[in-house]
């Protein structure tokens, strides 16, 4: 196809055939009777993100299902062997306490250090900058992230001067080097800590959007008021973000369960580092291939979700409620 | 609207009239300074790494480039510019990442408006279970999928990849719009609705403008996540049409054909880095404060 021709689809005709669509749609709902109107129109607004999801998530998700009954080439019904297997695996087992290590540090770490880094950057003159330096990382693929971290964590015989950042700096105090991503307890950490490197940039803007929410007039009544800044950040800004703070952790929570790129380049699972997202691409990818186990895999990383998936329904519930 | 422009002009002074007592605000700068100089100490590392001759990269430390005598060359990027047409591939990525920005943006936009302002059956089952799909690992579609696109014939194309990226991104764009939505003053809506604007009309005019924040986050993070994609392209353009392949695809190809010569690829990523941190900077300046709280009033 011609370049020209593309950049005009690209530029003018998506967010046209977008904006059209809402038109087009609100015409037909138009010529119906008043009453029904109501009832018609949420279906014809979420209608298209249902016909994407339908396509590329729940319809992939219900074959990921059933295969997970199936044998390694999907030919024969197996019935729980590869939940057994998930089970009764040290491999599997430790994934998943490794997971579990994601899950707790990598959450923990993005939304605290996103949200202290929000409030204060909030307060200085170059918060722009400052901002651009957290967010920096996001911008990186996992390949070049890869790349990045084999410098800082490099690792080299004791005789020799250490190229790698981290080795260099504790060694003028006269300690290491360490082998950060092959010796417990500092793997899994070393780990993590990429992640929460990548996506503390991720939590800062959203929590920082969330934090340009919260009307001045509302802080600077409490202010003269004679309220602390501590006091402003429990009474006030604390509860009007938690909405804000829970889509952030939540997101963090599902993105640690899901990490996979970091070990994959990193350490590819070795030195009692693997996780369950690549313990599944192992499976699925590695010759010959079971996809049964690793559909399995998916399945079980599914189930890990739930609880999460309650504490926000309940949150939905409580946010219908008050308004 | 003239309210909404007030808010916006008051906004950089509200951040800077608090003066807290000294020490505090040093305390303050002290931390901020400090955690950015952490974050910014791996990058740095990469770039400086990136102008280093291959030999000297492996035999000492990035920081003693930056002490006489100086040695640094721009080989490493020659190399990569050469080896490779990037600029086709950079313009493929470019047709990618837009529309598949706009799409699931635009799209999650009229489906969080609906959850967040209209009623209708099953609603909160529909968005609890849409949420729940954030977690489904991408590998675990790619071939029921790509079976898929094949069979329709458009597997190659680069509407493959827009359709695919806007299924993947939609989740979180639903969860993150819908948050936000849910958010704005009812009171808006409904004085909008009692002076007769059609839903549309509240939704281009009023729901829109006042999630701008929020939606210029979302789509700076999709575009991120389209143009750092290395597998959705790979597995629904690579086979079928190689002349579509976006960028990352043609470094990742660059890195395993030169295999372990670290050097190229620190200048590969940084190629890559410019467009998305220039695209950041440039929505930086819708991240401003006041303006739902400007609309409230108005």
């Amino acid at each position: 196809m011609n370049d020209l021709v593309t950049a005009a689809i690209v530029v003018f005709g998506v967010p046209a055939v977008l904006v059209g669509y809402i038109l087009l749609t609100e015409r037909i709902i138009g010529a119906l009777p008043e009453q029904r109107q109501g009832a018609i129109r949420p279906w014809f607004w979420i209608a298209p993100a249902v016909a994407f999801l339908v396509v590329f998530l729940i319809y992939p998700t219900i074959n990921t299902f059933v295969l997970s009954f199936m044998d390694a080439q999907s030919k024969s019904f197996v019935g729980l062997d590869n939940y057994l297997w998930f089970i009764q695996d040290p491999g599997t087992i430790e994934a998943l306490r490794n997971s579990l290590l994601w899950v707790v540090f990598m959450t923990g770490g993005v939304v605290g250090l996103g949200l202290l880094i929000a409030i204060l950057v909030d307060r200085v003159r170059y918060e722009p900058v400052a901002k651009s330096v957290i967010f920096l990382p996001l911008a990186i693929s996992f390949v070049a992230a890869g790349i990045i971290w084999n410098f800082m964590y490099g690792y080299q015989d004791p005789s020799r001067p250490q190229t790698g950042t981290l080795n260099a700096v504790i060694g003028i105090v006269g300690l290491g080097p360490v082998r950060w991503t092959q010796e417990e307890p500092f793997n899994n950490l070393s780990l993590i800590f990429i992640g929460v490197w990548m996506w503390t940039g991720f939590a800062m803007v959203i929590l920082s959007a969330g934090l340009k929410g919260i009307s001045p007039e509302l802080l600077e009544a409490a202010r003269v008021d004679g309220a602390t800044e501590w006091q402003v950040f429990r009474g006030i800004i604390v509860p009007l973000l938690t909405p804000t703070i829970f889509v952030v952790a939540t997101t963090i929570v599902i993105t640690a369960l899901k990490s996979f790129d970091i070990v994959f380049t990193v350490t590819n699972g070795n030195f009692g580092t693997d996780v369950i997202a690549r313990e599944m691409w192992q499976q699925m990818f590695t010759p010959p291939g079971n996809f049964g186990r690793a559909s399995a895999v998916a399945i079980v990383l599914l189930l890990a979700i739930i609880p999460f998936m309650l504490i926000n329904i309940r949150r939905f519930r409580e946010q219908e409620a008050i308004r | 609207m003239t309210s909404l422009l007030k808010a916006r002009d008051q906004a950089p002074s509200v951040a800077g009239q608090r003066r807290g007592p000294k020490l505090s605000r040093l305390l303050l700068h002290g931390v901020v300074i400090v955690i950015a100089f952490i974050w910014i100490v791996p990058t740095l590392g990469l770039l400086v790494n990136s102008f280093r001759p291959a030999e000297e990269v492996s035999r000492s430390g990035w920081w003693t480039a930056l002490f006489p005598p100086w040695d640094f060359t721009l080989a490493n990027y020659a190399r990569v510019i050469d080896a490779n047409d990037l600029g086709d591939s950079f313009i493929n990525s470019l047709f990618i990442t837009i529309p598949a920005t706009i799409i699931p943006v635009m799209v999650a936009a009229f489906a969080a408006y609906a959850f967040a302002w209209m009623s209708f059956p099953y609603k909160n089952a529909i968005f609890v279970a849409i949420v729940g799909l954030l977690v489904i690992p991408l590998q675990s579609t790619l071939i029921p999928v790509l079976r898929l696109l094949a069979s329709t014939g458009i597997a190659g194309e680069f509407l493959a990849v827009w359709l695919a990226h806007t299924g993947y991104g939609l989740p979180f764009a639903i969860y993150l719009l819908r948050n936000y939505m849910g958010g704005l003053p009812k009171e808006v809506f409904e004085s909008a609705a009692i002076d007769g604007a059609s839903p549309a009309t509240a939704f281009f005019r009023l729901a829109l403008p006042m999630s701008v924040p929020v939606i210029a986050s979302l789509a700076i993070f999709q575009f991120l996540f389209v143009w750092n994609d290395l597998l959705v392209s790979l597995i629904y353009i690579g086979p079928t049409d190689p002349e579509n392949l976006p960028m990352t695809v043609r470094v990742a190809s660059l890195v395993s054909s030169i295999g372990g010569q670290t050097h190229i690829l620190t200048a590969a990523a940084f190629l890559t880095m410019i467009l998305p941190l220039s695209v950041f900077l440039l929505l930086q300046r819708y991240f401003v404060r006041g303006i739902t709280g400007g609309a409230v009033k108005g």
